[in-house]
């Protein structure tokens, strides 16, 4: 048996390298991570007739199918074609020809918390908007993960993405219908960030303390709170796992539009073209931030831009995080902690 | 005398009356719902009838018109106490469904005939209001008018029905018949209204409420469910009850202010509080307790019909899926509520 594969070429076509030298397995996108269910179909003839008879759900929603011949590779491109037709080109990603399969893998899938189609909590439809930056960043080389989530409740973990995009709302008061209860107050108080008083029988809201996250809207009994109906995002940026240094994002801006976090998606690509180190196979484009300074990065992200009066973007950026140290003070051996603890 | 008057016509009468009438009806509030992404259903001015809304119901009722959820009562400085006037002396025409207008007859007795002398606050708005009957051809799940006897509309100057394009419009009134006869034209309308609800509710029928019910165990399970939210309270048609507060224009000098009342109601914290710190019915369960009796009892032996007209906003609009409606049918199925007829 020959094997003569071309490594890199399979890995942007969206299959991986595996355990077993001799099998490859299928990624598939499901962006925005919610599904016509007739699409199962599909995912479980490929696993039973092509793969080992299973399917892994990976953390960013899309489909995993191990156990696949190489040799298949041409064939199942063929088979989910439709399905990319249907997922991809349908909403405007621009796939010339989805016979082939996907045409690259670096910019990963979209994936999005289950958004207001189900959640209570959420600010926004996930998906629909998960679906716009699909088609705006896709197809991408650059190792880039975003993911939306509805509400600062954070579900899906923007906070571990390159980008994390948070819902907002933002809440006004029809003074008159409020009654005072102060179901609002308590609230923000126990849950959020304590930005509400009552002054007067009626409430007030501290805005340098609101984070939008639309919990008063909900509990107020007469909807004096409501939204206003534009949509607002937060943006946290760089966070990451990893084996060298891993890190919450942290946040960037704040009441953006969604015109605006598109644009800003838009101009993470040519900066990371400008800065990447091409030496290395991939770079994450956390360190190239690192590398480039916070400044460097955002005035990439914001340029030519023409922010709403209510955005706001962070001055300075300290990101947390920690590095895997050789600082061995740090650890007790299992002997000194039975010492300490007596046993 | 029936009717039928496209858009056109309608806006044109609206517009032609709104030197002394103002209209009011539910509305659509865009994307201001609780939710994201889904719109308040409202009772708002309108001035054409195009912005009414048909295939849903309101959130709060129509109430707020003539109850305000805030009314300055007087405003005071070291000197004068004043009250203030209606800053608007049009009439009022409120578009609403049958149990809606029972709800005010329910208010009408609380605020006019239930004190010494009538609440004058309520009295000036509640004047000026006629109500044109929207027609309930196909009820909302919730509803239980029909178990409530609200279901027959009573004391409206003019019923209308929705049809493609324009209103089917029936008035007996002379002052509209007059005005009616030069627009549109005539047209078949018999006036439907509901047979059977989705939600069907037996009250109870005998005058007292039987003493065993007060310590019954099934106000137990309320005090674990409801959280004491209020909007049952809030979004309740016959609800009538208000705080009233002291608000200094300037704390510093404590000079001069006003008087306010606000909404207030039996399952929002606060609201038995007293001087001292003393709280009367503290347990959920007795709060809602209180509202049942309320509701079903106390108001019935005093003016010969239950407070609650079946609208079912209260069973929408619980964040704990408490149904107002299966309460009373609990309270229905204890002995000693049912025999004796009304
Ligand atoms: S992040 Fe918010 S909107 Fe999304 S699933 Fe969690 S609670 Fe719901
Ligand atoms: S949106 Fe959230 S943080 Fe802002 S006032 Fe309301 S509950 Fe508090
Ligand atoms: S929950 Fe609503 S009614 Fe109660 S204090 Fe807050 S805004 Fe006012
Ligand atoms: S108690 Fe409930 S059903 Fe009865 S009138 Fe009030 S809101 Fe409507
Ligand atoms: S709406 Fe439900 S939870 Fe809220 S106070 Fe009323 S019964 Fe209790």
């Amino acid at each position: 048996m020959i094997r003569d594969i071309n490594r890199k070429k399979v890995t942007k076509n969206a299959w991986r390298l595996t355990s077993s030298r001799n099998k490859t397995c299928l990624r598939i996108r499901v962006p925005g991570g919610h599904l016509d269910a007739r699409h199962l179909d599909l995912m479980k003839h490929i696993a039973q007739q092509f793969g080992n008879g299973t399917v892994h759900l990976t953390t960013r929603q899309g489909f995993e199918i191990p156990g696949i011949d190489f040799n298949a590779m041409a064939q199942i491109n063929e088979l989910i074609s439709e399905y990319i037709k249907e997922t991809e080109q349908k909403i405007g990603v621009q796939i010339p020809t989805p016979r082939e399969g996907y045409p690259s893998a670096g910019t990963r899938n979209i994936s999005a918390c289950i958004g207001n189609r189900v959640c209570p909590f959420a600010n926004y439809d996930t998906t629909s908007m998960a679906l716009e930056i699909e088609k705006t960043v896709y197809p991408n080389d650059f190792h880039v993960k975003l993911a939306l989530t509805g509400c600062p409740n954070d579900c899906i973990k923007a906070h571990m993405q390159d980008i994390g995009i948070i819902g907002q709302a933002l809440p006004e008061l029809e003074s008159q219908a409020c009654i005072g209860c102060e179901a609002c107050v308590k609230n923000c108080r126990k849950k959020v960030t304590n930005a509400l008083t009552v002054v007067d029988h009626k409430v007030e809201r501290d805005n340098r303390r609101c984070i939008g996250c639309g919990e008063c809207v909900l509990v107020c009994p007469t909807q004096a709170w409501s939204r206003n109906p534009v949509k607002y995002f937060r943006l946290v940026i760089m966070g990451r796992t990893g084996k060298k240094n891993p890190r919450l994002a942290a946040p960037f801006a704040e009441w953006l539009t969604q015109d605006e976090v598109i644009a800003i998606l838009k101009n993470l690509y040519p900066y990371i073209d400008r800065h990447i180190d091409r030496s290395l196979v991939k770079e994450h484009v956390g360190y190239i931030a690192d590398r480039t300074g916070y400044k460097e990065l955002r005035n990439w992200l914001l340029k030519g831009i023409k922010l709403n009066p209510r955005a706001r973007i962070a001055k300075t950026m300290q990101w947390s995080g920690y590095e895997y140290g050789y600082d061995t003070d740090r650890w007790d051996c299992s002997q000194t902690i039975a010492e300490s603890t007596g046993e | 005398m029936n009717r039928l008057l496209k858009n056109k016509e309608c806006n044109s009468l609206l517009g032609g009356l709104s030197a002394d009438y103002r209209f009011f009806a539910p509305v659509r509030r865009a994307g201001r719902g609780r939710l994201s992404d889904t719109d308040l259903i409202t009772y708002d001015q309108i001035s054409s009838v195009e912005e009414i809304v048909w295939d849903e119901k309101t959130l709060r009722s129509a109430k707020e018109i003539m109850f305000p959820i805030t009314e300055t009562l007087m405003r005071f400085d070291q000197k004068t106490i004043s009250q203030p006037s209606v800053v608007d002396n049009r009439g009022i025409v409120i578009f609403c469904r049958s149990c809606d207008i029972h709800a005010v007859s329910r208010l009408d007795k609380i605020f006019l005939d239930n004190g010494t002398s009538p609440d004058p606050y309520y009295e000036r708005l509640r004047e000026k209001i006629h109500f044109v009957l929207m027609e309930c051809a196909d009820p909302f799940k919730s509803c239980f008018c029909v178990s409530m006897k609200t279901n027959i509309p009573e004391k409206f100057i003019a019923a209308v029905r929705e049809v493609d394009g324009g209103l089917k419009v029936l008035s007996q009134r002379r002052t509209l018949v007059d005005k009616l006869s030069t627009i549109g034209s005539e047209c078949e309308f018999e006036l439907h209204y509901p047979k059977q609800n989705g939600t069907e509710v037996f009250p109870p029928q005998t005058l007292d409420m039987p003493s065993e019910l007060y310590d019954h165990e099934m106000w137990d399970e309320y005090s674990g469910r409801c959280i004491a939210c209020g909007r049952c309270n809030t979004s309740c048609p016959t609800c009538s009850c208000f705080s009233v507060h002291d608000v200094m224009y300037d704390k510093d000098s404590g000079q001069a202010g006003e008087r306010r009342r606000v909404w207030a109601g039996c399952h929002i914290d606060g609201f038995t509080d007293m001087a001292g710190g003393m709280e009367f019915r503290k347990s959920s369960g007795a709060r809602m307790r209180f509202k049942t009796f309320h509701k079903i009892y106390d108001y019935r032996k005093r003016f010969g019909e239950n407070m609650c007209v079946g609208c079912g906003r209260c069973d929408d609009i619980c964040p704990e899926y408490i149904s107002f409606s299966n309460c009373i049918n609990k309270v229905s199925e204890q002995p000693g509520t049912q025999g004796e007829s009304l």
